[in-house]
């Protein structure tokens, strides 16, 4: 399974910052490895993130992403103690969700 | 005052301040970018799995790491970093923090630590003893050096690492001290601290280890010894050896009283 995700989510006013670092490789698929071999893309394609419950960011990835990706973002409207959840999705079908409040 | 003073006052405010503007010097926009990379510094990825691998039972006796002995006794973690490395008595060697990891993981969890020691940086086991030094040095994260220098191995270990330190060889013949030897020097973007003194807080091995943006990869300090080797034109010393370990207690003492930072993030 993927390795945890870090999130923080940090009161600034009406709005919650957060910070998101995934875990992931992120091959961009135009690689080659030591024998000269393409190795195969493999990369975070789909983004969503929400606020208890409720999608608030939906993001498509592309390859140029780097790899262990740092994503920050504001949720308006935001209090302490709301659930703030991240999810991705990958090229190969494997996914990860976390979960952080904000504070 | 009249209008023509006020405005003329306010154009030379924007001229010293266009001024002020144009003298950032290229180590200060390097400091600003390294800054905005600090916030999000992917060691802490590394930091979460070294603790996650410190308490899981692993290893052909599934036992985790929670009595392993880094210097201040079983199952002390916090502190520890700032004074490696030491002279063990049960292995009777100095060891830094990566090559006790090592014991640890070989003593408690019956791994196979030559085997783990051969496996290139990066793979396999490497990759676990990486994580586990991240998370403890974070642990101590803010700490000041001081590495014990009272057992004479200790003593031999730091003058050993002081003459290799300053040893030239290899194709360019050049030592370490070739380009850590002097103050305020650069290659390229990358500050070159002088390593022969105290480089103060957070600098050299207060820095180790980092997670490296360009290659995104996480390097202990066994990985930046050994590779200063590979810049030497020489072969690796190889992980856990006397003489990265040596380095390791030179720079370290060197460093006594100043503030650790790592993990770090470099370029």
């Amino acid at each position: 399974m993927a390795d945890p995700m870090r999130i923080r989510a940090q009161l600034a006013g009406d709005k919650a910052n957060v910070r998101v670092l995934m875990a992931h490789e992120m091959e961009s698929g135009q690689r080659k490895d030591s024998a000269g071999n393409l190795v195969p893309a493999w990369y975070i394609n789909e983004v969503t993130s929400t606020l208890n419950g409720k999608v608030v960011l939906t993001a498509e990835w592309g390859p140029s992403v780097s790899k262990n990706p740092f994503l920050q973002f504001a949720i308006k409207g935001a209090k302490a103690g709301d659930k703030v959840g991240v999810s991705w999705k990958d090229t190969k079908g494997e996914s990860r969700s976390d979960e952080a409040t904000v504070s | 005052m009249n209008r023509k003073m006020v405005s003329a006052l306010a154009m030379a405010a924007c001229m010293a301040f266009g001024l002020a503007h144009a003298q950032k010097t290229s180590v200060q926009s390097i400091e600003e970018y390294r800054a905005m990379l600090q916030d999000g510094n992917p060691a802490e990825l590394f930091e979460a799995k070294g603790e996650d691998l410190w308490k899981q039972q692993r290893g052909p006796k599934k036992v985790s790491l929670e009595r392993c002995d880094l210097g201040k006794g079983p199952g002390v973690f916090k502190g520890v970093f700032l004074e490696l490395p030491r002279y063990f008595a049960d292995t009777n060697r100095v060891q830094d923090m990566e090559s006790r990891l090592l014991t640890c993981m070989e003593v408690l969890q019956g791994f196979n630590a030559a085997e783990i020691a051969k496996t290139p940086f990066g793979k396999g086991e490497q990759k676990t003893v990486t994580a586990l030094a991240t998370w403890l040095a974070g642990e101590s994260k803010d700490g000041k050096f001081n590495l014990p220098q009272q057992h004479p191995q200790e003593k031999v270990f730091y003058e050993v690492g002081k003459r290799l330190f300053f040893q030239r060889g290899g194709p360019h013949d050049f030592s370490c001290a070739s380009c850590h030897g002097q103050d305020n020097t650069r290659i390229r973007l990358q500050d070159l601290p002088n390593l022969t003194k105290n480089p103060g807080d957070g600098i050299g091995f207060a820095a180790w280890p980092a997670y490296r943006v360009s290659n995104g990869q996480m390097w202990g300090m066994q990985q930046r010894l050994n590779d200063c080797y590979r810049q030497q034109r020489f072969p690796y010393p190889g992980f856990g050896s006397d003489a990265t370990i040596a380095l390791g207690t030179y720079l370290g003492v060197n460093s006594k009283g100043s503030a650790s930072i790592a993990p770090a993030i470099k370029r």
